[in-house]
């Protein structure tokens, strides 16, 4: 085992220790529910909407190599400048040398899970670039030297008292009042005075459009906007599933994201970025970058089952209603992405040596795909991960790592029981006689029993009391 | 980087071909299927977009410029930057001066206020190294407020920085329309409007006219051709800056304006 590999089980186990933090996540998870199902409360129109957002994102899957061609020349087209990356490190290298070629100081960014993934503040902050988070919540989660524990609310895993306590830590002159209002204030008045400063604006991508080379970006607060239209350099960063066919294609999924992530029928800013300045032009940035990263993605797409996973549009509905997630939190995963598309996503960049434990960390309840905008069939692709985790040489990285010799053996001896009916019917009344007498302490099953009641064998099989019944053998 | 470029495509050209996807059909007729007669849009969009904390102000053609002064001065509100080359730039400025011909003379922010030296760009962290920006919040005292001196927004962004961001108040753009469903103002930037006039002052005021209300977002940009020609930046407008993010608890102003203002204008 890796020695660096995250231990979920562990950090699941301190996380449900803590009252405080199980008590922020029920309440916020309860209310985005509710939110969400408000929204959705026309089950026709859910279905009718759904099924052509996940058409959309399955019609991009259908045809990513020529979209992301045709997105390249639009935006080349439009003056924006289009980036490859193979890897997170190719990634951050061509974010270096942009910033390094405009002589970048300070950078503010909106929220991007790919650089979450990229781990670009840390890169930007060691090559001695002061980097500032704009949204609110990743704002408060930079300030606390922590990651966000949920893609939509970073700071999710905090109350209104942890958060003004952080900020009467963190912010010179910050009075100590536990008021949402105040602290959001008090954020606005550092954070204006960064974006009018700062060299270049960095942000993700929710959608980016082939046929126009359009970048589409949704926000509430605004630091969306202020990142992509102050600063004289706009850095935008997608992941290279994140393209669609049409304009069109975009309402479909800007209908769903919002009403599926926070229960809101749209976002206050749908922002719709199709280049730089123009000339004659009086604001926007003189020059648009867009990074589109694969980091593992193209191998994922390689696999007609797997590619399933990057219809992802990142609603972070899945987690919101994870019977796992709501419990541990998001923190737990030690993972850029947590909760259900988390677990399927993870250990396919970044393999199932290290991520190993993430599929199992599901009770398989289908809770996520029945609320998932785009139909991911995320419970199919957790039962294939767990196949690949002890199959060597399978689709995925690391294929195999879990595999062990005791497992395979206990399997095969599962399976021949089940083929023979003299093999089925001497082991069930062996276990019928036996089992009870089996201790719950036997390590094989202690990690079963020592949160669970041992089941008790009834005296006698089901083949047993049939007979008595007269009912004859097969 | 090319070669990543083309190893990507490659892959994933290569692994398509091996197992092709076929999508099913892209059945646009749920969104198609959401209408609202015509006197239904405007008090959907005006419902959906109060309950996150928008204004609306009544007007006709022909009194805005000064309805909107009046409501500026009664509320404090002492600079308001326009774009003088468009057509409600140019109504602004005509319709302006009637009520008070004094204030008609839009005043260049240059020399007033702050001085150049005086742009923070290097200002230590923390609030207070920051002047306290302008209350955009009615105040106590209401009444006989002088109007509001117009500021044109006639020079790039980069010249006009430090009072957009520090003293002017509040920002006048033009909207192409507006969007039932969601209650959403459709904003247009252009060379003569530009983005951070909806952006950085603390109120945003957006001219509504009656006569492009649509249905849907997917009617709007189907009826106005967007993607045979898409501008710089596009945006749907539907509310003031807002944030959850501090647990859950609604919170408005964070980045953007603090209020949004529709200032809609009858026939």
């Amino acid at each position: 085992m890796d020695a660096n590999a995250p231990d979920f089980a562990a950090a699941s186990r301190a996380a449900l220790a803590d009252p405080q933090l199980r008590g922020n996540f029920r309440r916020a998870m309860d209310g985005l529910m509710g939110k969400r199902a408000a929204q959705f409360a026309d089950a026709g129109e859910w279905h009718g909407v759904r099924a052509l957002a996940a058409a959309v994102r399955l019609r991009a899957l259908a045809k990513l190599p020529e979209l992301l061609e045709k997105l390249e020349e639009n935006c080349t087209r439009n003056g924006i400048t289009v980036h490859w990356a193979a890897t997170t490190d190719d990634a951050n290298a061509i974010a270096l040398d942009i910033l390094h070629r405009v002589d970048a100081k300070l950078v503010v960014k909106g929220k991007s899970m790919v650089t979450e993934e990229m781990h670009l503040n840390a890169v930007l902050e060691s090559d001695g670039i002061e980097v500032l988070e704009s949204d609110l919540g990743e704002y408060i989660v930079q300030l606390d030297g922590t990651m966000p524990s949920h893609i939509i609310m970073p700071a999710i895993h905090l109350n209104t008292k942890q958060i003004a306590h952080l900020f009467k830590r963190k912010l010179k002159d910050a009075e100590s009042r536990e008021d949402a209002a105040y602290l959001t204030d008090l954020a606005r008045r550092v954070l204006r005075a960064k974006f009018q400063a700062a060299d270049v604006g960095m942000s993700g991508v929710n959608a980016a459009v082939a046929e126009t080379g359009t970048l589409c970006l949704i926000e509430n607060e605004g630091n969306g906007r202020m990142c992509t239209t102050v600063p004289p350099v706009h850095i935008a960063f997608m992941g290279l599933e994140k393209v669609v066919e049409k304009l069109e294609d975009v309402p479909p999924v800007i209908s769903l994201l919002p009403r599926s992530a926070t229960g809101q029928p749209i976002t206050t800013y749908v922002n719709m970025i199709s280049g730089p300045r123009k000339d004659g032009e009086k604001d926007g940035p003189r020059e648009v970058h867009l990074v589109i990263l694969d980091n593992g993605r193209s191998g994922i797409y390689a696999d007609p089952e797997l590619r399933d996973t990057l219809r992802c549009i990142r609603c972070g509905a899945c987690m919101n209603h994870c019977p796992v997630y709501t419990k541990v939190g998001g923190h737990a995963y030690e993972a850029p992405y947590p909760g259900p598309i988390g677990k399927i996503l993870v250990p396919q960049i970044e393999g199932l040596e290290k991520r190993g434990a993430m599929p199992h960390a599901c009770t398989m309840c289908n809770a996520c795909v029945e609320i998932c905008p785009v139909k991911i069939p995320i419970v199919e692709i957790m039962g294939r991960l767990r196949v690949e985790a002890v199959k060597p040489g399978g689709a995925v990285k690391d294929g195999g790592a879990k595999a062990s010799r005791a497992e395979r053996m206990v399997w095969s001896g599962w399976a021949a029981m089940n083929a023979s009916p003299t093999a089925y019917r001497i082991a069930t009344a062996a276990m019928s006689r036996l089992g009870n007498a089996a201790p719950s302490s036997l390590p094989m099953l202690k990690e079963w029993t020592n949160v669970r009641t041992k089941p008790r064998f009834a005296g006698r099989t089901l083949h047993d009391l049939a007979r008595a019944k007269g009912i004859p053998d097969a | 980087m090319p070669d990543a470029r083309d190893s990507i495509l490659t892959k994933l050209r290569k692994t398509r071909d091996v197992h092709p996807l076929t999508p099913p059909a892209s059945d646009f007729a749920p969104i198609e299927a959401k209408r609202w007669a015509d006197e239904e849009r405007l008090p959907r969009i005006r419902r959906l977009m109060e309950a996150v904390h928008t204004e609306f102000i009544d007007a006709t053609e022909a009194d805005w410029p000064a309805v909107l002064r009046e409501f500026l001065a009664q509320e404090g509100v002492g600079s308001l930057v326009y774009a003088p080359e468009t057509e409600a730039g140019k109504q602004l400025v005509e319709g302006w001066g009637v009520a008070s011909p004094a204030s008609n003379s839009p005043s260049p922010p240059r020399g007033e206020g702050r001085g150049e030296g005086d742009a923070s760009h290097d200002s230590p962290e923390g609030p207070a190294a920051h002047p306290p920006h302008p209350n955009p919040l009615p105040g106590g005292e209401r009444g006989r407020t002088p109007a509001p001196t117009l500021i044109p927004y006639d020079r790039p962004l980069e010249d006009l920085k430090p009072q957009l961001f520090e003293s002017i108040e509040a920002g006048l753009t033009a909207t192409r329309g507006a969007i039932a469903e969601t209650g959403s103002l459709i904003l247009w930037p252009t060379a003569e409007e530009p983005r951070t006039l909806s952006l950085v002052p603390h109120i945003h005021i957006a001219l509504l006219r009656t006569d492009a209300l649509y249905d849907t977002f997917l009617q709007a940009m189907r009826d106005q051709g967007w993607a045979q020609a898409m501008p710089t930046n596009v945006l749907l407008v539907s509310g003031p800056s807002k944030t959850a993010d501090i647990e859950q608890t609604l919170a408005y102003g964070v980045h953007g304006p603090k209020r949004l203002i529709v200032l809609v204008v009858h026939p």
